[in-house]
Formats: structure tokens, C-alpha cells, sequence
């Protein structure tokens, strides 16, 4: 009976590996996804995955970039490192024009080195700090990375607020653990200390323990760094543990969402926002319209960097006046985009040497219910 | 002192929601030795049944009753027909993995056909606090605790006092006696599954406005009912109770007092411990039958 | 069929497999050759689990923790300029040593007892993984975790690596068949099928249960130990619960306490999934139906169908074999 099992298995694994390389037909722009469609960040991925469609439906539905359509493969990191390695190895076998994705920092940090050995650009969603300081010249964020906006927000805490004490809530994963390093780096800097360090879990229900301890420390200000649903359910607890100081956060504190979820509790709460649907941006309130059309939910800033990915590579594409894609990562270093110039940009931005890149970033409070703009923040260099 | 009480009453409406899925989870152990590993799973779906109903355009009440029928209907009826009765007589481990495969297939239909993003989700309870003795304990808090206490109080009442609930119980404690006796065992085990379809409807209705219709909700829920389920003693519905009220409790108190960082290995450990003294579970008794 | 005629289909599908297995990785793509050699490790994972699960009937779900256990292990030593070889030693003798001491509680307790004191250390496994960032790298985790050079040869393309994955599982395989065998697999066995009885057959069985999970448990540090490597990179969420799940799917569905089971689970857990891949959004539901299908169709796991299919036909071929004899004595 062994003889035939092992037959059947031979069959099995045969047939998996039937299938060829997708070919690079010359009409086509190929462009390979691979993102967190299930597992722990399934919902990061799903908006990325959203926003690049979004994107290139709407590319295609005006000629394509050069005359040649985009075709684009979305693949499931399953928000596993190993898994997103494979998935990428697979895309890259195939010869795509460019790598979108993946999400996670850990994801990206082992895809990023077979792109470059490819010499395929990635664009990626990753925000982790160091990810752009590997020297890889094939990597390029859609946001900012960690060390681009918790500098902004130390020195909002340190010089505007005048704070002295800081107590830092955060989740203990990829997102959460990289900008609480660089915060403590930042408010230590500013002489900024932190009275109280409170790790919390990704999709934490109750956090009655977290709010209590931060009343305890009774800090000038409190540093909240968590996805919106747990963003909520804190600033819920901390109205009711009636803690005073000023809230302070990242793009994920004060975004609409959150808001619907932590109703008054939310008001007050003041964040830096690099990418959000809610910016006093006419072209950003258009791509909210037009997403919502289609998907029928308001993205995160996960769904615009999706989105920005597939112009980036448009924009860089235009620029060499031909799809080169050996080229492609030479193209999009040095790049400032326009809106004027390529709607779908959204806001200027100028891609670094690193590939990290530079735009005008928002301060926002909520006030009534309603996420307000209190001051923009220009560009670092124009 | 006051931290130590608004914990305790934290830990105490967590610890109840744990409580109400331990529960289900027994009873479907005791009955038919399922290991539900789709428990959790199980309180994330009625959500959406309801929200579905409500897009429909029912009212609130109404969209409740469409996700109790169609949770008894297809977590209770048409899981125990099409995936636990052919399965039933080969041991505890297959049907265990079958109810893992469960989980993977109704979290990623729900993510797929509804939504990968968390929706809100009306709260049965008023959005307030209630201020008493300097503390403020939410609503939502004392509502949930209310409905679990008098959902286990009624399930109690069922099983103790009612002919059909005796019944259940002799089913569950020896089928091959209690058939002997003229009851309809296989019944008796439908009805088990039955109840905890409108249990898991009512974890549903009181968990979701807390953590938010989201496909992944049945994650650490499902975890949270089998640690419960097992510390409490796996065949004993006091049991259960017990078993997530300290845990809810045992959360927030080392959480706040040891370590946040290890907030998910503390419990653990330390019921362990209950585990090595009482290997049948705080309130378990030995188990009569081998598995 | 005569006893040496299946012999010989045996090594005959033996011989066939490791064609298969040495030969055609040549004409795959690289993502070929990477998910062939991550299901090489996972086996390896899956026989150990097999070992203490299909062999001593002891349920464990702390698998996936042994596995991070002889990842992080291989990705400290590695990258501190250690050879592959001694990170392998390590790990077998490190998760031996934790798998002998977590399998206490399992003297102790039975059954879903068990799993929950393994279910506890899977959690605690994790947090010691993500919280003790001196050790560990914290969530960041451990990056360029090196390839070994093996007979002089880097391994860092991935065909030479996977070669090496494959010996190691050949090494494995043997060594799993001659234990089960041995006295010892049969003591094993008769554990499974009734304590009580080896018990009073004096059998030690404190003794083999504790050795079961010890040696099912240095089997998951191997499989980390290969798999750092093969990825590069070490972090925390690879080895949560989830991970010890789906090895105790890839045993059940394969076939707990068969010897073959393990390398058909994971097939289905590994390779299943990519070949469902075509049908983009929907493979893990389509996934989990076949799974839930399987199941019900036949709960022994993939190796029962074949064993259905296989008595069938003989019970077929017997009762055809008496009709004729008995045709043959009624004929005068």
C-alpha cells in the first residue's frame, strides 16, 4: 500500500508545479501583489489590495501608462514571513514589472532582498524605521517610515504642549513596537520622560488594567501608538478612568473610524497624520468618494497607500517615457510627483535616495465628533 | 483600593462574555464529546447575521430574533447534522480538526462576503457610566454581566428542574443507561447543540458592541471559552462559569499588577498550577467515561 | 498479490518518490524549490508530533513551539558566526530536555488536560520569543540568518539548500522507522492502545510517554533549526498557536499512526493551499471545505481512504477467490 500512497503524493506535488511563468507580454505592465489577505493583518492587506485595484481601474480606464494596461496578481502572505518569501519568490519568478507589497515589516524584510537580486522594484507598505537603512536601492515606502513622523510628534509634545512626563500605550507587534522604540529615542532626546511604558495586545478587548495604570503615572501627556479598533476601546477606558492629560497619537488615533467607535470619548484627542481620508485635500476627498463607491467602507491609510504604490510606479514610468522595468527603481529615486502633473499622487511628494519619501503631513484634534486640521506641516525639504 | 474594585468589575463583565462561550462549549463536550474549536468563531457570526438583517432593513429587535433562529438554525442544527453526526463515532481528535477547518471557513467567508474591516455594532446598553462610591463602572459592564448571570441562571434552571433538562443531563452522564431508560438520547444531544446556538447568538449580541463585528473576533474568544472550559473542568457547567470569571479577573489583576508585557502567559501559568493540584478541573469531577 | 509482489511495489513507489523528490526540483522555478523545502521541514515537524501524538496518543499543541525553539536557536548561534551544525545540536538537546520536563504534567493529567498545559507553554513560548529582546530580537525579530556551507558548497541557492532539507528528512525518516520497530515503538503502540494493559505487561510507561514527547519534541527543533534558514528571517508570529494547529491538522489529516501520514498532511497543508491558489480569494475556504470533507469521508485521515480502497478490493478479490473454490468443489 506504501508504494501507491506514495505515488498519489508524487501526483499531487507534481501537479502543483505545473504551471509556467506568466509571460511579459509587451502590451501589458505586470505588476505582482503580495499582501496580508488573511491572518493577523487581513485588514491592512485587504486596503492595500483595495487601493491598488481601485488604482489601476482607473488607469486602465484612461489608456494605461504608455499605451500598455496594467495587469495586476494579488498573492496571500497569510501575514507570514516565511509564506510572503515564497509568495514574492513566486512573483518574481514571473518576471513582474514591479513588486507591490508586502505590509508587514518583518514580510518586507525578507522579500526586499530578492527583489533587489531581481532588480524588480518593490513598493511597499512597511513602516518600520529600518527598512529603508539596509542600503537596498530596489525598496520604496508609501508613507512615511517611523522615523519620519515620531520626530514631528516628539517635538509637538516636547515644544507645543511643553510635556515633561509621557506615559506611551502601545501594541507589542511589527506595527506597534518600532514606534515606541523611536518615540522613547525621540522624548529622551527632548528630555521627555516617560513615566509610564504600558505593552498591549494586537485586538485587546479589555483595557481597564491599561487605563488605570496611565491615570497612576499621571503624565502630562499620553503617547497612544495602537490600531484604530483598540485606539477606541483605550480612549473609552481612559475617559472613564477620567484621566486629564492631552492624547496624543498617530495617524490611526484620530481617524474617522475611530471616531464612530469611541464616540465622545474620541474628542480632544489630538494626532499626527501623515495619509488620511480625512485630509482637507480636494483630491484625497475625491479618492474617498470614489472608494467608497466601489467598496462601499471608508479606507484607512492602508487603502491610499495602495492606492499611491501603482501612481508612483506610473509617474516614474512616464518619466523614462518607456516601461523599463530594470530601470524603474533608478527612475523613481530622486522623483517629486505633482499632483498637477499626476492626479492620482494626491499630494506632492519627492522620493529619497532611500526610498523614503517627503510630503506635507497634518496635526489633527478631534473636535466635536469631527476630525479637524490644527496645523500643516510642510514639507521637510522643498 | 478603588483600582483594585474597578478591576475586579472590569475583570468580572469580561470574565462573564468568557463564561457564556465556556458554557456552550461544555455542554457540547458533555453530551457528545465535541471539542468545538469553531467556538469562537461560532460568537462572531450571529453578528453579522444580524447586521445583514438590519442592512435588510429590520429593526434592531427584529434583526436579534433573525440571528437567534438562523444561529440555532445553522451553528446548532446544521452544524451537528453535517458535520458532527458523521463524525461522531471516531474518537475526539478528527471531529476536533474538522470543527479547526470550521473556524478557518466561517472567519474567511466573513471576511471575504462581508467585510475585512471591523463594523460597529449597536449596543444593547445605554453608552453611560454609572457612578457609584467614587467608581464609575460602565453600563455595558453591569448589562453584560446581568445577561449572563440570568442566561446561565435559566440554562441551570433547564437542566435541574425540567423533565427535558433532566433528560439532557442523564444523556450526558451515561447515553447507554439513559437509553436503557427510554430516553430519546439522540434528541437529548440535538437540543445540546440547539441551546448553544442561542447561547453563542447571545455572546454575539452582548460582545459585539465591546469588540466590534469583526471576522476575526472568534480568535482569542475561542481560546479564551477553552481555557475556561478546561480550568473549570470541562464537564461541569458551574464549572465554566467559574473557570471564565477568574479568568476575566486573573487578566486585568496581572495585568495591572506583574506584567503586561506577558498579560497572556500569566493566566495560564497560574491555572496550571489550579490544573496540578486539581487535575479535574476546580470544579470537575472525575470523568466517568474513557474517551 | 503475493507478500513479496507488494514488497517490491513498495520500494518500487519508494524508488520512484526520491526520483521525484532528487530529480525534479531541477526544472522548477525557485518558488518551487522554496515551498518543496518548507514542506521537507514541516515534515520533519509533523513526524515528531506523529511520534508523540499517533504513536503515544499524547496530544500536544506545543509543536509550533519547539519549532521556534530550534528556529531561534539556529538563528542566534548562525548569526554569531556558530556553524548550522552546532545550532542543530543544540536544538535536538534543548527541546529533548523541555520536551521531557513539559511532558510531566502529562503523567499527571490526560488527555484535554494535557493539551492545555501544552496549549499554556505555546503561549509563553511566544511571549518569551517577542518580549526578551536581548535574546531574541523582540519583534523585530532575527534577520540574514545565514545558509550553512555543507561539503564546501554554500547552500544559498535555494536547490542546494533544499537538497539539504531533503537529507536531513531522509536522516529523519530512517531514524523514525528504525525506532518504531525497535522494542521501543512497540512499546510505544501498546502505550497508545491500552495503558492499562502494557502497564501490567511491565511496560515502564512513565518512562515512555515522557520519551515520546522528548524525542517528538527535539524532532520540531530540527525542523526550526532548518527552517531559519530556508527564511532568513526568525520573528515571533511564525510560531504562535496557529502554527502548532496546523501540524496537529497535517498529522490528523495524513493519517495519525501511520507512518506515511505525516509526509501526506504535509502535502495537503503545504502544498493543497498553493495548488488552490488559482481560485485567489476563496482558497482557504475552498481549503477548508476539502479538509472538513476529507475528514468526514474518512476521519482515519488520508491514509484511511487508501486502506478503505485497498480492503475493498481485497475483500473483493477474496470472496471472488471462494466463489470460484467453491464453484470448483460443487463441479464433480
Amino acid at each position: 500500500m506504501n508504494g501507491r500512497l506514495v505515488s498519489f503524493g508524487v501526483a499531487l506535488m507534481a501537479s502543483v508545479f505545473a504551471e509556467g511563468a506568466l509571460a511579459q507580454s509587451s502590451g501589458t505592465i505586470n505588476l505582482a501583489d503580495v499582501a496580508e489577505l488573511s491572518g493577523s493583518g487581513a485588514t491592512v492587506g485587504t486596503n492595500w489590495k483595495n487601493g491598488i485595484d481601485l488604482a489601476v481601474e482607473e488607469i486602465n480606464a484612461k489608456g494605461g501608462v504608455l499605451g500598455a494596461k496594467i495587469v495586476v496578481t494579488h498573492a496571500d502572505s497569510q501575514s507570514n514571513a516565511g509564506t510572503a518569501k515564497a509568495q514574492a519568490q513566486k512573483a518574481l519568478d514571473g518576471e513582474p514589472y514591479a513588486l507591490l507589497g508586502p505590509g508587514y515589516s518583518g514580510s518586507v524584510k525578507v522579500c526586499a532582498p530578492l527583489a533587489a537580486e531581481a532588480g524588480i522594484a518593490e513598493i511597499m507598505g512597511g513602516e518600520a524605521a529600518e527598512l529603508t537603512k539596509a542600503g537596498n536601492k530596489f525598496v520604496f515606502r508609501t508613507s512615511f517610515g517611523q522615523q519620519t513622523s515620531m520626530p514631528k510628534i516628539a517635538k509637538y509634545i516636547a515644544e507645543t504642549l511643553k510635556a515633561k512626563t509621557a506615559a506611551v500605550v502601545w501594541v507589542n507587534n511589527d506595527f506597534g513596537k518600532g514606534g515606541h522604540d523611536t518615540i522613547l529615542k525621540e522624548f529622551s532626546a527632548r528630555g521627555v520622560k516617560v513615566v509610564a511604558d504600558d505593552s498591549t495586545e494586537a485586538g485587546q478587548a479589555d483595557f481597564a488594567a491599561d487605563a488605570l495604570k496611565v491615570k497612576d503615572s499621571n503624565p502630562d501627556v499620553v503617547f497612544i501608538y495602537l490600531n484604530e479598533e483598540e485606539s477606541a476601546r483605550i480612549l473609552k477606558e481612559l475617559r472613564k478612568a477620567d484621566v486629564k492629560a492631552p492624547l496624543v497619537g498617530e495617524t490611526t488615533l484620530i481617524g474617522q473610524k475611530v471616531i464612530e467607535l469611541a464616540g465622545d470619548a474620541a474628542n480632544g484627542a489630538l494626532g499626527h497624520v501623515g495619509l488620511t481620508t480625512d485630509a482637507p485635500v480636494p483630491a484625497i476627498k475625491a479618492f474617498r468618494d470614489k472608494f467608497v463607491a466601489k467598496y462601499n467602507y471608508v479606507p484607512d491609510h492602508n487603502g491610499i497607500k495602495g492606492y499611491l504604490a501603482v501612481y508612483m510606479i506610473k509617474a516614474a514610468t512616464e518619466k523614462m517615457g518607456k516601461l523599463d522595468s530594470k530601470n524603474l527603481a533608478a527612475a523613481l529615486h530622486g522623483l517629486t510627483i505633482t499632483p498637477d502633473k499626476e492626479p492620482g499622487i494626491l499630494m506632492e511628494v519627492t522620493i529619497d535616495e532611500n526610498g523614503d519619501l517627503d510630503r506635507q503631513s497634518f496635526l489633527g484634534e478631534v473636535v466635536n465628533g469631527k476630525q479637524a486640521i490644527k496645523e500643516v506641516l510642510p514639507k521637510l525639504k522643498n | 483600593m478603588a483600582n483594585f474594585v474597578a478591576l475586579l468589575i472590569a475583570g468580572l463583565a469580561t470574565g462573564a462574555l468568557y463564561a457564556l462561550v465556556a458554557v456552550g462549549f461544555t455542554l457540547l463536550w458533555q453530551t457528545s464529546q465535541t471539542i468545538n474549536f469553531a467556538q469562537g468563531e461560532f460568537v462572531m457570526l450571529p453578528a453579522f447575521f444580524m447586521l445583514a438583517a438590519m442592512h435588510a432593513g429590520l429593526p434592531f429587535w427584529a434583526a436579534i430574533l433573525v440571528g437567534l433562529a438562523l444561529s440555532v438554525a445553522i451553528l446548532g442544527f446544521a452544524f451537528k447534522r453535517l458535520l458532527v453526526d458523521p463524525m461522531l463515532r471516531h474518537g475526539v481528535l478528527p471531529l476536533a480538526i474538522a470543527t479547526m477547518a470550521l473556524s478557518t471557513f466561517l472567519k474567511e467567508s466573513v471576511k471575504t462576503f462581508y467585510s475585512a474591516e471591523a463594523s460597529p455594532f449597536p449596543s444593547i446598553a445605554p453608552d453611560a457610566y454609572l457612578h457609584l462610591f467614587g467608581l464609575s463602572v460602565s453600563w455595558q459592564n453591569i448589562v453584560v454581566l446581568g445577561v449572563a448571570i440570568a442566561a446561565v441562571v435559566a440554562l441551570q434552571f433547564l437542566l435541574q428542574r425540567t423533565r427535558t433538562g433532566r433528560q439532557m443531563q442523564a444523556a450526558a452522564q451515561n447515553p447507554t443507561v439513559a437509553r436503557i431508560l427510554g430516553v430519546p438520547v439522540e434528541r437529548m444531544i440535538l437540543y445540546t447543540f440547539l441551546i448553544n446556538g442561542a447561547l453563542v447568538a447571545l455572546a454575539s449580541l452582548l460582545i459585539s458592541p465591546i469588540y466590534l463585528a469583526k471576522f476575526s473576533n472568534g480568535d482569542t474568544l475561542g481560546l479564551a471559552a477553552f481555557i475556561a472550559a478546561i480550568v473549570g473542568g470541562f464537564n461541569q457547567i458551574r464549572g465554566a462559569i467559574v473557570g471564565g470569571l477568574l479568568l476575566g479577573i486573573v487578566d486585568n489583576l496581572s495585568a495591572a499588577y506583574i506584567s503586561t508585557q506577558y498579560r497572556g502567559a500569566i493566566p495560564l501559568c497560574l491555572l496550571i498550577v489550579i490544573i496540578l493540584f486539581r487535575p479535574n478541573g476546580l470544579l470537575g469531577r472525575a470523568e466517568e467515561r474513557t474517551v | 498479490m503475493s507478500e513479496a509482489a507488494r514488497t517490491r511495489l513498495n520500494y518500487a513507489g519508494v524508488a520512484i518518490a526520491l526520483a521525484f523528490l532528487i530529480l525534479a526540483p531541477l526544472e522548477f522555478h525557485r518558488y518551487g524549490i522554496y515551498i518543496l523545502s518548507q514542506w521537507a521541514v514541516m515534515t520533519i515537524a509533523a513526524i515528531g508530533l506523529n511520534l508523540t501524538l499517533g504513536y503515544a496518543g499524547q496530544v500536544s499543541l506545543a509543536q509550533g513551539a519547539f519549532v521556534g525553539i530550534g528556529a531561534y536557536c539556529a538563528a542566534i548561534l548562525t548569526t554569531q558566526g556558530w556553524p548550522l551544525i552546532a545550532a542543530i545540536a543544540l536544538a535536538l538537546v534543548l527541546c529533548f530536555v523541555i520536551g521531557w520536563l513539559l511532558g510531566y504534567p502529562a503523567l499527571r493529567v490526560q488527555h484535554h488536560y494535557l493539551a492545555f498545559v501544552t496549549l499554556a507553554f505555546s503561549t509563553l513560548a511566544f511571549l518569551v520569543f517577542r518580549n526578551e529582546s536581548w535574546l531574541t530580537n523582540g519583534t523585530e525579530g532575527i534577520d540574514g540568518v545565514p545558509r550553512p556551507t555543507v561539503l564546501g558548497l554554500s547552500t544559498t541557492p535555494h536547490l542546494y539548500y533544499y537538497y539539504f532539507c531533503l537529507f536531513m528528512l531522509a536522516l529523519v525518516t530512517l531514524a523514525t522507522l528504525g525506532l518504531v520497530r525497535s522494542p521501543w515503538g512497540r512499546a510505544f503502540i501498546a502505550l497508545r492502545e491500552n495503558p492499562l494493559r502494557a502497564l501490567s505487561l511491565g511496560v515502564d510507561t512513565r518512562r515512555y510517554i515522557l520519551m515520546a514527547f522528548a524525542i517528538g519534541s527535539a524532532l520540531g527543533g530540527l525542523a526550526g533549526a532548518l527552517y531559519a534558514p530556508l527564511v532568513g528571517l526568525v520573528e515571533p508570529p511564525a510560531f504562535t498557536l496557529t502554527l502548532s494547529l496546523n501540524l496537529l491538522m497535517m498529522v490528523i489529516v495524513g493519517g495519525s499512526g501511520y507512518f506515511l501520514g505525516p509526509f501526506l498532511g504535509g502535502l495537503v497543508a503545504v502544498l493543497l493551499p498553493e495548488w488552490l491558489r488559482v481560485v485567489d480569494n476563496y482558497y482557504l475556504i475552498l481549503y477548508a471545505l476539502l479538509v472538513m470533507g476529507l475528514l468526514i469521508y474518512s476521519p482515519t485521515g488520508l491514509i484511511g481512504i487508501v486502506d478503505r480502497f485497498l480492503v475493498d478490493r481485497r475483500t473483493r478479490a477474496a470472496s471472488a477467490a471462494r466463489a470460484a473454490a467453491s464453484a470448483s468443489i460443487e463441479r464433480p
